[in-house]
């Protein structure tokens, strides 16, 4: 509660808390708040401006955009919980055991993470989508598996420090196996690290996303998307540019509240700024 | 009666390969030959200056660091040869106690939770009965059983290492290695934890194998004490008779920094200067030939052999007994 507390001080956290909070609960409650079915066309109001009965305006197919937005958000925020998630677990594992074993086993792992570090994150995506298809389960594999190489090494480092310590050697003096030591005493003292590092991380995976659904990777229609909904407004975007416009704002909430809740816990988990 | 711990030939030595293209092979002799046992009940010392390898060898004679050569028999049982599941089982008989009590403690854990759980594990003890078992040993070391709920950054650094100490004692063990348990510690407060394992000794009937560079911590605390350097042990015997007529140049070198307050014990031997050579480029012969005042052509050659008379044994060309005695 402190904690929470003390996070809130910061009015920059407290504002990312409110954009993430605004689009959770958007997502959540998407069948109450839209006016429209996302996916209901109607050729007579189609490319209405925004305003009227259309509060946010209407696509080429007559669809309600604030309709389609709200319904993007729950598969922006799937993607990007699931994928982190899966990210930490397995990036996290590896740079755990990693970092404990140490040796040429630790530099043999270390290699392999760098290598998939030095594929830019959209192409490496880009691989996997086209190698497994545009579907909402491969957009999790292709994200996770661009997050799992800086988690590995957000995980390692502080591994590295900690088995140095007394407490550790401790352990094993007292007969826990390597397994305990590793995931019941060291896990705990890196989990903060790890989990800042995944709020941040979880707006990269939202641009990720949007990115390969805005080049046609994404999940496929009618499903709506924030990417998919900003490639098929560009079309139109001399007449109509807001079906461009909404769904890069909902981005940019999302994407900025994620990051301004992650640097808010880095700076709260910081023992040194915790004071402050 | 067969010692608890008997070590013989303990090597181990650490090397780092560096450079490139020509990669230059260092190898540190950090342990380079130990012997000594120590027997039931009793307070064994280890001393030396930082580096000579006393607590390399306190780790690796109970495997936390892999020993290169030599055999560890605790209670007769051959401790190098033991498998990991065998060697889980004995190493419930021998633990640690720590220098630094601020890492030995995980920051995270209460106390309770880190004394109740070696018992938890071994399946010793289990909900209610765990609690009370730590909350014994709590109060064995001297604190209230409200330590329990509370974590490692609320207590001091003297009661952390009560807490250290408990979780060595959790398991019942036959031997403690403690590995400079008082250095980082106050001066009052060293008496008090000194007291405290003094009296476990006693009550538990603890061997001891307590590694420090304090030798008065050593003389009060040790029945036995082996001076080290560079990796080997150059004097062992008796702590009294060690310390009041020791036979190594280097353990007077030692006893005469750190004087008794009786200046009828003033020394008269040479102050003896100089830093500890590193012990990846050891010197050649006697290890200790650069520092000594008796060096002559033979120290500089061969390592001298052990010589040893009514338990007390040292291993120099030169002991004393011939002309360098101390004025008294």
């Amino acid at each position: 509660m402190r904690f929470i507390r003390a996070m809130l001080r910061n009015p920059t956290t407290s504002v990312g808390v409110v954009l993430c909070i605004v689009v959770v609960l958007g997502a959540l409650l998407a069948p109450w708040l839209s006016p429209h079915d996302p996916a209901e066309q109607s050729i007579l109001d189609r490319l209405q401006p925004p305003g009227g009965e259309f509060l946010l305006g209407t696509d080429t197919f007559g669809r309600d955009v604030l309709a389609r937005i709200l319904w993007g958000a729950r598969i922006s925020l799937v993607i990007a919980v699931t994928s982190i998630s899966a990210a930490i677990l397995i990036g996290g594992s590896i740079g755990m055991v990693s970092g404990y074993a140490g040796g040429r086993f630790d530099l043999l792992v270390m290699q392999v993470m760098d290598v998939m570090l030095s594929f830019p994150s959209l192409i490496l995506g880009l691989i996997v989508v086209a190698l497994l298809g545009p579907a909402l389960l491969n957009l999790v594999i292709a994200i996770a598996l661009t997050a799992i190489a800086p988690f590995a090494r957000i995980a390692r480092a502080p591994v590295l420090s900690l088995k140095q310590r007394a407490f550790v050697e401790a352990g094993r003096a007292l007969g826990f196996s390597h397994a305990r030591v590793l995931f019941v005493h060291i896990l705990p003292n890196i989990l903060s690290e790890v989990l800042v590092m995944g709020s941040l991380w979880m707006a990269t995976a939202v641009r990720t996303e949007a990115s390969l659904s805005f080049i046609g990777l994404g999940v496929k229609p009618p499903t709506p998307t924030w990417g998919g909904m900003m490639r098929d407004g560009f079309e139109n975007i001399l007449d109509a540019p807001w079906l461009s416009i909404w769904p890069g704002l909902a981005i940019l909430v999302l994407v900025l509240g994620l990051n301004m809740v992650g640097d808010g816990l880095r700076d709260a988990t910081d023992p040194k700024l915790a004071g402050t | 009666m067969t010692p608890i711990l008997e070590v013989a030939g303990l090597k181990k030595h650490f090397s780092t390969t560096r450079g490139f293209p020509w990669p230059v092979k260092t190898v540190v002799r950090a342990v380079d030959g130990v012997d000594f046992r120590v027997h039931r009940g009793e307070a064994f010392g280890l001393v030396g200056e930082s580096g000579c390898g006393k607590s390399t060898a306190a780790r690796a004679l109970l495997r936390l660091i892999e020993p290169d050569a030599g055999s560890i028999r605790f209670d007769g049982t051959d401790l190098r040869a033991a498998s990991a599941g065998a060697l889980r089982t004995l190493r419930q008989r021998m633990q640690i106690v720590f220098q630094d009590p601020y890492s030995a403690l995980n920051p995270r854990r209460a106390i309770g939770r880190t004394l109740a759980e070696p018992l938890i594990v071994h399946g010793r003890a289990r909900g209610a009965a765990a609690r009370e078992a730590a909350a014994a040993l709590l109060a064995e070391v001297g604190l209230p059983a409200a330590a329990m709920a509370r974590f490692p950054h609320e207590f001091s650094g003297g009661q952390r290492q009560r807490i250290g100490i408990a979780r060595a004692l959790a398991l019942r063990p036959d031997l403690i290695v403690a590995d400079e348990p008082v250095s980082a510690l106050d001066v009052s407060v060293q008496a008090q934890i000194l007291l405290l394992l003094r009296q476990l000794q006693a009550s538990r009937n603890l061997a001891f194998v307590l590694v420090s560079h304090d030798l008065g911590v050593v003389r009060w605390f040790c029945a036995r004490v082996a001076v080290m350097y560079l990796g080997r042990i150059v004097e062992q015997g008796p702590a009294a008779q060690v310390f009041a007529a020791p036979r190594h140049p280097y353990t007077r070198m030692l006893r005469d920094a750190s004087p008794v307050p009786d200046p009828a014990c003033r020394a008269v031997l040479p102050r003896v200067v100089g830093e500890i050579p590193s012990a990846a480029a050891p010197p050649a012969g006697c290890h200790f030939h650069p520092r000594c005042p008796r060096a002559t052509d033979i120290c500089r050659a061969t390592w001298p052999g052990w010589t040893e008379a009514a338990g007390h044994g040292c291993a120099c060309h030169h002991p004393d007994g011939g002309g360098w005695g101390v004025a008294q």
